[in-house]
C-alpha cells in the first residue's frame, strides 16, 4: 500500500516545480543565460553531480509504502504492516535487516564488547562474540584481509566500468547536441577545453560511482561503516539521513519564500504604514535569539503532538509531521533576512524610471510588482535560497543535539551524532558512527556551498561587474 | 547624541512589547498552564487536583488576561499575563520550576558565559582580521585561492565536529586540559582555553571570507590608487589605509553581537560543562522549564536591541561622516 507522507508530497511538488521551471527557462535567454554561466564553473559542475547523487538517494527515499502482510481478515480487507518503508529501504533491505546485537567496528567480524558465552563443554568464557551477518561467507577468519582487498578492487573496477560507460554515452549525447564529431568532442572534454566544464563533472561522477561500486561489492558481506548501539548498520543510517537533511534544507524554503518575498517587496514598494508594520514584525522576530525561538516553538509543537498522539496512525507519520513542523518553524524564524534584503532592493527599484513610467501609464500595483519588481529581485531570492540550504543542514545537527530537532525515531545526521556522542567516554572510542555522519555531512554541505558560490557569482550583477572593474581578479 | 539614544530607546519599547506578546502567546495560549502541569507531572493520568496544586505552587492558577473575580486594578494585575510577562520589563524573572530565582541564577552564571564568550570574540576578531588581511594582500595568488578554498571547506564542517574532535584530540589523546568542568577565578583558564580555541577555529571560514571581501572592496577604491600614486609602499597602504577603512564595516557589523555574549553559547557550554547561561538554557529546554526559556528569550531580545543601538552609535564613532539624525 503506497503511503504519501506530507514531506514526500512537498518534496515531489518542489521537484515538479524545478522541472517546470527548467522547461520554461530553456527557451528564454534572459532566464537561462546566468545558469549557463554557472555551468562554466568547474566547482559548480562537480558539486552539481555530487548533489545530484544525494538528491537521487533522497528521492528514492521519498517513496513510501506499507508492506502487505498478505493475511486476509474476516471482512476481506488486506492487513498491512505498521512499519512504513521507503524505496531506499526496499533497495537496502539486506542492509536494514542484518542487525547485530550492538557495536561493531567497520569490517569487524566480532562484536565490540566481550560477552559471556557458554562453550559446548559447559565452560563459560568471556569472548568477543562472532557477528551474525558480517563475513559469513568466509571459511577461515584469516581470509578476511584478502577477501576485503579483492572485493575492494572489484568494487573500484566495476564502479569505474559503469562510470566510463556513462561518460561515453554522455559524450555521445553532447557531441550530437553540438553537432561535432565524437572524437573531437572527446579530446576537447578530456583536455578541459569545453565552455561547459564537463571534465570535473565526469570526474565527480567517476568518484561517486566508485563509491557506489565499493558499497555494492562490500556492504552485502560486511558492515562497511560498522554498527551502532542497537546493532544497526551505520552505512544504512547515513544513507537514510540524506533525505532528512534534504527535506529540511528544501522544504523550509517553501515557507521562507512566500513570506520573505511578499512581505519584503510589499514593504519596499508601498512604503508608509505598510512598511512600518512589516519592518516592526521582522525586527521583533529578529530580536529573539533564533535558537531560543526555534527551541520554544519546537517544545510547544512536541507537547501538542504528544497530547494528540491518536491523530497519527504510525510512528513514521508522527515523525514525518514533526519534521514538517520543524521545517515550518525554521521557515517562520528565518524569512526575516530575505525580507530585509528584498525591502532594500524594492526601495531602490521603485524610484527608477521604468517603474515611474509604469505608474504614469496607469499600470496597477499588482502588475507593477509582478512584471517589473519581482523579476528584478529574483537573483537576490535565488542567492539567498541556495546560501540558506547548507546552513539549514548544519543547523539540523545542532538542533538535534539541543533536543529540539527531528523526532528521535527519525534517522538524521543530528540523531546519529547525538547517540554516538554519548559513547565518547568509552575506551577504545566508538568513532565510526560520528565519522560517518560527519563525512556525509561535509560532502553534502561542501557541495552545496560550492554550488551556491557559483550561483551567486553567476547571478549577482554587482559581482560580475566588480570583477571586470577589478581587472579580472578571481573572486 | 543623548537625545538620539533616548529616541532609539523609545523605538525599542514597541519591539519589546511585541516580543513579550509573542512569547506570551507561544507559552500560555498555545500551551495552556494545564498542559504545562500535565507535562511536568509526567504521567498520562494526572488527577485534576494534582494539576490545580501544581498551578497554585507555580503561580499559574490565575486567569490568563482578565481576572473578573478581583476588584479594581487587581482585575488586570492578578493575571498570568501581568505576573509572568509584564514583570519581565522590570527584569523580574520570577522562579524556575525548581523554585530557585531565575534572576539570581542569571546573575551568577553570567560570569562563566562571559569568561568563554569574550575571549572567543576578541581573539577571534584579531585572528580572522589578520588572516583576511593576508589573503587580501596576496590577492589573486595561489595563497589567496587556496586560502578561500580552505575557508569554504571549514565553513562546511559542522560545529559539533570541531567540538567533538577538539575534545578528543586535546583532552583525551594529548591530555593537555581537562575534558570538561569549570572553576571560578583564575583557575578557569584551564577549562576555558580549549573551548576558546575551538570557537575561534570554528569561525575562521565564514569570518575570514567575509572580512576578505570587505578588504578587497576597499582596495579598489580611489583613495588607495591615490596612495599608490604618491608612492606609498603596498604594506603601508594595507595597514594604514585599507585596514582602518575596512574596519568600519567590520566593527559596526560585529558590535551587534557584543551584548549577546552574555547569553553564552548553548552547544559549546554544555559540551564542556561550563555552568554558564547556555547550559542553563539547555537544561531548561530538556526539563521543559518554560519559565526559564521565556526569561532567556526576553533577555536575549533586550540584549539584541541594545546591540542594535550600539551599532548605530558605533557608526558615528568610527566614521565621522555619519551624523545622528
Amino acid at each position: 500500500m503506497p503511503v504519501m507522507l506530507w514531506t514526500d508530497a512537498l518534496v515531489w511538488f518542489l521537484m515538479a516545480t524545478v522541472i517546470v521551471f527548467i522547461l520554461y527557462a530553456r527557451r528564454r535567454e534572459h532566464l537561462s543565460a546566468p545558469w549557463r554561466r554557472v555551468l562554466t564553473s568547474s566547482a559548480a559542475m562537480a558539486s552539481a553531480v555530487t548533489l545530484g547523487g544525494f538528491l537521487c538517494i533522497g528521492l528514492i527515499d521519498s517513496i513510501h509504502y506499507r508492506e502487505s502482510l498478505g493475511a486476509v481478515k474476516g471482512d476481506g480487507k488486506q492487513a498491512y504492516a505498521v512499519e512504513v518503508l521507503s524505496g531506499l529501504d526496499w533497495m537496502l533491505s539486506d542492509l536494514r535487516k542484518r542487525q547485530e546485537k550492538t557495536y561493531s567496528a567497520p569490517f569487524a567480524l566480532h562484536l565490540f564488547q566481550k560477552e559471556s558465552l557458554e562453550r559446548p563443554d559447559g565452560k563459560i568464557v568471556r569472548v568477543y562474540p562472532r557477528l551474525h551477518h558480517a563475513g559469513k561467507h568466509l571459511q577461515d577468519e584469516n581470509e578476511l584481509t584478502g577477501d576485503i582487498a579483492w572485493r575492494f578492487a572489484s568494487g573500484i573496477v566495476s564502479g569505474s566500468a559503469v562510470a566510463i560507460a556513462l561518460v561515453m554515452l554522455g559524450i555521445c549525447w553532447i557531441a550530437r547536441h553540438a553537432a561535432a564529431p565524437y572524437g573531437a568532442m572527446l579530446t576537447a572534454i578530456m583536455s578541459g577545453a569545453t565552455q561547459v566544464r564537463w571534465r570535473p563533472a565526469f570526474l565527480a561522477l567517476w568518484v561517486l560511482l566508485i563509491g557506489v561500486g565499493l558499497a555494492a561489492s562490500l556492504a552485502p558481506h560486511y558492515h562497511v561503516l560498522g554498527t551502532d548501539k542497537v546493532g544497526q548498520d551505520v552505512l544504512y543510517q547515513a544513507l537514510k539521513s540524506i533525505r532528512t537533511a534534504l527535506v529540511i534544507g528544501t522544504i523550509t524554503t517553501l515557507v521562507t519564500l512566500p513570506l520573505g518575498v511578499l512581505l519584503g517587496i510589499a514593504a519596499g514598494y508601498f512604503k508608509g504604514w505598510i512598511d512600518d508594520i512589516i519592518t516592526y514584525v521582522y525586527t521583533t522576530i529578529n530580536s529573539i535569539p533564533s535558537v531560543l525561538l526555534i527551541a520554544a516553538s519546537v517544545l510547544l509543537m512536541q507537547g501538542y503532538i504528544e497530547r494528540n498522539a491518536e491523530l497519527f496512525q504510525t510512528t513514521a507519520e508522527r515523525a514525518d509531521i514533526r519534521l514538517l513542523l520543524l521545517c515550518v518553524i525554521l521557515g517562520l524564524t528565518s524569512w526575516t533576512g530575505l525580507a530585509r534584503l528584498l525591502r532594500g532592493e524594492s526601495l531602490k527599484l521603485r524610484e527608477l524610471e521604468y517603474i515611474q513610467a509604469a505608474h504614469a501609464l496607469g499600470v496597477t500595483h499588482l502588475r507593477t510588482i509582478t512584471r517589473h519588481i519581482l523579476p528584478n529581485t529574483m537573483h537576490i531570492v535565488l542567492i539567498a535560497l541556495v546560501m540558506e540550504f547548507s546552513s539549514l543542514v548544519l543547523a539540523e545537527a545542532v538542533l538535534s543535539y539541543i533536543g529540539v530537532g527531528v523526532d528521535p525515531t527519525m534517522i538524521s545526521f543530528g540523531t546519529m551524532i547525538n547517540t554516538a556522542r554519548l559513547e565518547m567516554g568509552r575506551e577504545p572510542m566508538v568513532w565510526w558512527s560520528l565519522s560517518a555522519a560527519f563525512s556525509f555531512m561535509v560532502i553534502l554541505v561542501l557541495a552545496a556551498n560550492l554550488f551556491a558560490d557559483a550561483v551567486r557569482d553567476a547571478f549577482d550583477p554587482r559581482n560580475a561587474m566588480g570583477r571586470v572593474a577589478a581587472g579580472g581578479t578571481k573572486a | 547624541m543623548f537625545a538620539y539614544i533616548i529616541r532609539r530607546l523609545a523605538y525599542a519599547i514597541p519591539i519589546l512589547i511585541g516580543v513579550n506578546i509573542l512569547t506570551f502567546a507561544l507559552f500560555f495560549v498555545v500551551n495552556t498552564p494545564d498542559d504545562m502541569a500535565r507535562m511536568q507531572l509526567g504521567a498520562k493520568r494526572v488527577t485534576p487536583e494534582a494539576i490545580e496544586k501544581w498551578k497554585l505552587e507555580h503561580g499559574y492558577d490565575r486567569p490568563l488576561l482578565f481576572n473578573s473575580e478581583a476588584a479594581g486594578i487587581e482585575r488586570i494585575a492578578s493575571t498570568i499575563f501581568f505576573e509572568k510577562s509584564v514583570k519581565l520589563f522590570a527584569l523580574d524573572f520570577g522562579n524556575a520550576d525548581d523554585g530557585r530565582s531565575i534572576g539570581h541564577e542569571i546573575r551568577t552564571r553570567m560570569w562563566a558565559s562571559l569568561a568563554l564568550a569574550i575571549p572567543v570574540f576578541l581573539v577571534g576578531l584579531a585572528v580572522h582580521v589578520t588572516f583576511a588581511l593576508i589573503l587580501a594582500f596576496f590577492r589573486g595568488s595561489y595563497l589567496d585561492f587556496w586560502g578561500v578554498v580552505v575557508c569554504v571547506a571549514m565553513m562546511s564542517i559542522s560545529s559539533l565536529f570541531y567540538i567533538i574532535g577538539g575534545q578528543y584530540l586535546v583532552s583525551k589523546l594529548l591530555a593537555l586540559v581537562p575534558i570538561s568542568g569549570y572553576a571560578a577565578g583564575m583557575d578557569a583558564w584551564k577549562f576555558v582555553i580549549l573551548p576558546v580555541v575551538i570557537g575561534v577555529i570554528h569561525n575562521i571560514g565564514s569570518s575570514t571570507r567575509w572580512y576578505r571581501t570587505v578588504f578587497l572592496e576597499e582596495i579598489f577604491k580611489d583613495y588607495v590608487r591615490t596612495a599608490r600614486a604618491k608612492g606609498l609602499s603596498e604594506r603601508v597602504i594595507m595597514f594604514r589605509h585599507v585596514l582602518k577603512n575596512g574596519m568600519i564595516p567590520i566593527l559596526t557589523g560585529v558590535v551587534v553581537v557584543i551584548p549577546s555574549l552574555f547569553l553564552g553559547s548553548l552547544v559549546t557550554e554544555s559540551f564542556f560543562g561550563i555552568p554558564g547561561l547556555g547550559t542553563y538554557t539547555i537544561e531548561a529546554i530538556n526539563s521543559q522549564d518554560f519559565g526559564v526559556v521565556r526569561s532567556m528569550v526576553f533577555l536575549g531580545s533586550v540584549l539584541y536591541i541594545v546591540g542594535l543601538i550600539a551599532t548605530d552609535i558605533s557608526y558615528t564613532l568610527v566614521d565621522p561622516r555619519v551624523r545622528f539624525d
